[in-house]
């Protein structure tokens, strides 16, 4: 218990005192995860209204590969980036390796797959609603998708924090294909998987409860900024 | 713009899992006035609407406007009887049908302004549309129908579990539109606005037209014994 306590404190001071390292990490940690949740949803949000939209004939198979790769492993997610990225791979003249692009990468194809599913579970219910309505007005497929993107878009938002949740707290495939570098691709989870392996217990949880804070205030500032507690129902 | 009628229905047949909900069903119908569809509950009135508007898939036979299928889509208008509203405000529901149309925003504003006004929620336009009454929200469908001025206008059970003053804001509305050049045809099961707004008169049993006739001749002298039981009161399988 009393590093639980310590940990508390270790962290009150590291976010009191502003420690240079600390925020570096933090800001590391935010720039990758949010570039990648900004590229995931531009990818899965308009992936979900299509599939909910548009009737084809692998839809269904899409739909359930698409919910079994939410729970697609990140390490095996990174193990395969690395393997794509490294020197001798197709991708190694990029030099991308241990880069926090690839970073973002491998964090893209972590939450595409949980952001679409989510996603599209909301936006079939909203498409049996208008389903009538929007064929009837005689609407093209692109209006469809756009009228379901803005018009759900309360529930995108709850797929996309989803997606953030999952990526923010990601360590397993960063670790790989970024290498925890101090001062390049070190973020929360890396360090705090470092230290306490390190035995730096304290300073460990004070990362972790930094990181915790961090969700916590990246969801309630989307939350405000979309002002879904003030307006209407959803 | 050419001529939408007259609207011709050979052979049209609409199935469900093998099921016939409608047809074979032949009808022409010409240009002019209000049509109503009467009839028992399930007897198809919602499918014939729903196939003339072309929403359906016919599974026989072929619906056949005068002007082509692909204009014909655009000069319609389609009021459900559950109306969908969508989640946005009331103004939004009322512009989205001009936007769709690539109509200018302020011109969509205005129209849309001076709708809300027409139907009495001219105090409402800011409120979300999932959140007014029933009366409200089928005086908004209609008047998202009717705010692109189509030729035709589809209602199914517009006044279905409406009051008294609804429905006759209602009504008002459809015989304003009807003065001003729009063919309506509607279903109701509600005989008093049968009587109303019919022009003419489709009374459709177990999926078939049973009889189509103009409305004063319908009421006064139906022709079938199923119409004359069904106008008295009586059920009719």
């Amino acid at each position: 218990m009393s590093e639980l306590w310590e940990g508390l404190t270790q962290a009150f001071w590291l976010v009191v005192t502003l420690d240079a390292d600390l925020v570096g990490i933090t800001l590391r940690s935010l720039r990758v995860t949010l570039t990648a949740l900004i590229l995931a949803s531009a990818i899965a949000l308009p992936l979900a209204a299509f599939l909910a939209v548009r009737r084809f004939r692998m839809r269904r198979l899409t739909i359930a590969v698409l919910n079994a790769l939410m729970g697609l492993p990140p390490v095996v997610v990174g193990l395969i980036v690395y393997v794509f990225l490294s020197r001798a791979g197709p991708l190694g003249v990029l030099g991308l390796l241990f880069t926090p692009t690839a970073m973002v990468i491998a964090q893209v194809i972590i939450i595409v797959p949980l952001i679409a599913s989510v996603a599209h579970q909301s936006l079939r219910e909203l498409w049996a609603e208008y389903h009538d309505l929007l064929i009837s007005m005689n609407t093209t497929q692109t209006q469809r998708i756009a009228t379901l993107l803005w018009d759900g878009r309360r529930a995108l938002l709850t797929a996309a924090l989803a997606g953030f949740g999952r990526g923010i707290g990601e360590v397993g495939a960063i670790m790989i294909v970024g290498g925890n570098i101090d001062q390049v691709t070190r973020v929360l989870t890396t360090a705090i998987a470092l230290e306490t392996g390190k035995g730096n217990f304290a300073l460990a949880l004070g990362l972790g409860f930094v990181l915790i804070a961090l969700a916590v205030a990246v969801n309630l500032a989307i939350h405000w900024l979309s002002r879904t507690e003030t307006e209407g129902r959803w | 713009m050419s001529e939408l009628f007259p609207l011709t229905v050979q052979g049209a047949k609409v199935q469900r899992r093998g099921k016939v909900l409608l047809g074979p069903v032949d009808l022409t119908l010409e240009g002019q006035g209000v049509t109503v569809v009467i009839g028992p509950n399930g007897a198809g009135k919602t499918s014939l609407l729903k196939m003339l508007h072309g929403i359906v898939r016919l599974s026989a036979g072929k619906v056949t406007w005068a002007c082509g299928q692909t204009e014909a889509q655009r000069r319609q208008g389609f009021v459900f009887q559950a109306p969908v509203m969508l989640r946005r405000t009331v103004l939004e529901n009322l512009t989205y049908p001009l936007q769709l149309a690539n109509m200018a925003k302020p011109e969509a504003m205005a129209r849309a302004k001076d709708w809300t006004q027409r139907i009495g929620l001219g105090d409402a336009q800011t409120r979300q549309a999932t959140v007014l009454s029933g009366g409200e929200r089928q005086k908004l469908a209609l008047a998202r129908a009717l705010i692109r001025d189509p030729d035709v206008l589809f209602l199914d059970e517009p006044c279905a579990s409406l009051d008294g003053r609804a429905m006759r804001e209602i009504e008002e509305i459809l015989q304003a539109a009807a003065k001003s050049g729009t063919r309506i045809i509607m279903s109701t099961h509600d005989m008093g606005q049968a009587r109303r707004l019919a022009t003419e008169v489709i009374f459709i049993l177990r999926g078939k037209v049973h009889e189509f006739a103009q409305a004063g001749a319908f009421f006064n002298s139906a022709q079938t014994v199923q119409a004359r039981e069904f106008l008295n009161g009586d059920i009719v399988e």
